[in-house]
């Protein structure tokens, strides 16, 4: 570490929640009537983020690998809701939320348990100051290629239900029909994070960057980190993404090569 | 040829229906009676039970793509892949193809053709002609001549016979008596799910 950490204080705090104080006056103003929504959201803003604090520092200070992994279990639950929360169109009978779950699982595990023991390195491997953070970087990024893979493939497997027919009454296997939409979703569920790549540094600091930086460390080991960070999310990212499109690929079809669209249903976001 | 004892899927059956070789049944009645969910219950494309056969081999002891290049179902609005007309022929016999096309009023050029600019005519035919190029055993036509002026409906049922003749069963599905009478050699009549053998 080169730099200083600043410490805040409450006193910051409620300097800082002032502002707070003029977006509510500029609802009032304006007539925007969102006074009562700023207030609950800043309200659960401190209330889950105070609450967080707290189980992180547990979490951090007890290092067990039962607890680690009980909470690592949680964000990944919770991530497989976000994931089929976001889709207006999905599986029936809770297979967009198993699927989702499962690739999550896989990929963000894999990858995180790789990067702890092969690049982070902590002593234990399942230090949870580290794991937890990692592992909630992977699933943030993974879930929305996860969730567009799956939302894209649905939905063009419906849109173009006549032409994946006209091949399957032709005797083409529904693997061979299906083959142009799959890569076309998971074109899709990869964009966001080869974006996010390409701007990193130009346009956008990567907030875990920017919080190291915030915290003292030096720049240029700031970089490094957040490099790895990118790689390894690319890879979580198309792995999770991968394993979601093709099993919903697998589920929107049957044994006797058919298209399943009745395994779809459609919700207004 | 082939032989269906008790099919049955939603709202549909059960049936039983025999199309020999030779054979052009007519498959009539009102709309929304259940005539294209029929077609799509033998050629397998949604859940259905039954005991199907083709020349004496049940339909699950071949792969669904293997019954359904030889029981080949052609509906009355096809979708296509690809966005000109030759990609949808890829792997078939040109030759065989452009012979078809032509016999249905349909130049050799039009393998070339744009998809987003065929007449519902044409995109007819051609689903019409790409379904003869895999040389099917049995041909389940969903409304062949629905978009068809009447030149081109004489095309078709003039193939269609032809075809037959060589020794294909076909089944088709039609709202034309005239036609039904026409072309058929025998008649089903469709209501509420159920089949019955039409007076001719």
């Amino acid at each position: 570490m080169t730099g200083v950490y600043v410490q805040l204080s409450y006193i910051d705090l409620a300097i800082a929640s002032v502002l707070l104080l003029l977006a509510g006056g500029l609802s009032v103003a304006m007539n925007l009537g969102l006074e009562k929504s700023l207030g609950v959201a800043a309200l659960r803003t401190t209330v889950q983020l105070t609450l967080i604090g707290l189980v992180l520092k547990m979490l951090f200070e007890m290092v067990s690998p039962l607890w680690t992994g009980l909470a690592a279990l949680a964000m990944i639950l919770l991530a497989g809701r976000e994931v089929t929360a976001r889709q207006s169109i999905k599986l029936r009978g809770g297979w967009s939320y198993s699927i989702a779950t499962s690739a999550l699982l896989t990929a963000g595990g894999i990858v995180t348990i790789l990067a702890l023991t092969t690049a982070v390195r902590p002593e234990p491997w399942y230090d949870p100051r580290f794991a937890l953070p990692l592992l909630g970087m992977m699933l943030g990024n993974t879930l929305t290629g996860i969730s567009v893979g799956m939302e894209r493939l649905s939905a063009t497997l419906k849109r173009e239900k006549d032409a994946i027919e006209a091949r399957l009454v032709l005797g083409h296997a529904r693997r061979d029909a299906v083959k142009p939409y799959v890569r076309e979703a998971m074109r899709a569920g990869l964009i966001p994070i080869i974006n996010a790549m390409s701007a990193a540094g130009l346009i956008s600091l990567p907030g875990m960057m920017t919080g190291q930086i915030l915290a003292g460390v030096d720049p240029t080991e700031a970089v490094k980190y957040q490099i790895l960070i990118m790689f390894l999310l690319a890879g979580t990212t198309s792995l999770g993404a991968l394993m979601a499109v093709l099993a919903t690929a697998k589920r929107l079809g049957d044994e006797r090569d058919r298209l399943r669209l009745d395994r779809l249903k459609e919700t207004p976001r | 040829m082939l032989s269906v004892r008790n099919l049955k899927r939603l709202s549909i059956g059960p049936v039983d229906l025999d199309v020999a070789a030779h054979d052009i049944v007519a498959l009539c009645g009102p709309s929304g009676v259940g005539k294209s969910l029929l077609l799509r219950a033998i050629a397998d494309l949604d859940p259905n039970e039954g005991t199907l056969s083709l020349l004496g081999e049940s339909r699950e002891s071949m792969s669904a793509p293997d019954w359904r290049r030889q029981v080949m179902y052609v509906p009355a609005h096809t979708g296509w892949w690809a966005d000109t007309v030759e990609p949808h022929f890829a792997g078939l016999s040109l030759a065989l193809v452009k012979d078809t096309l032509h016999r249905l009023g349909l130049e050799s050029t039009a393998l070339g053709w744009q998809v987003s600019n065929l007449s519902t005519g044409e995109r007819q035919r051609l689903a019409l002609a790409r379904a003869l190029a895999y040389a099917p055993k049995v041909l389940l036509l969903d409304e062949p001549t629905s978009g068809l002026d009447a030149d081109n409906a004489t095309r078709v049922e003039k193939l269609v016979g032809e075809v037959a003749a060589g020794g294909v069963a076909v089944l088709f599905v039609t709202h034309d008596m005239a036609q039904a009478k026409r072309l058929s050699t025998r008649r089903l009549d469709m209501t509420s799910g159920q089949l019955v053998e039409g007076t001719p």
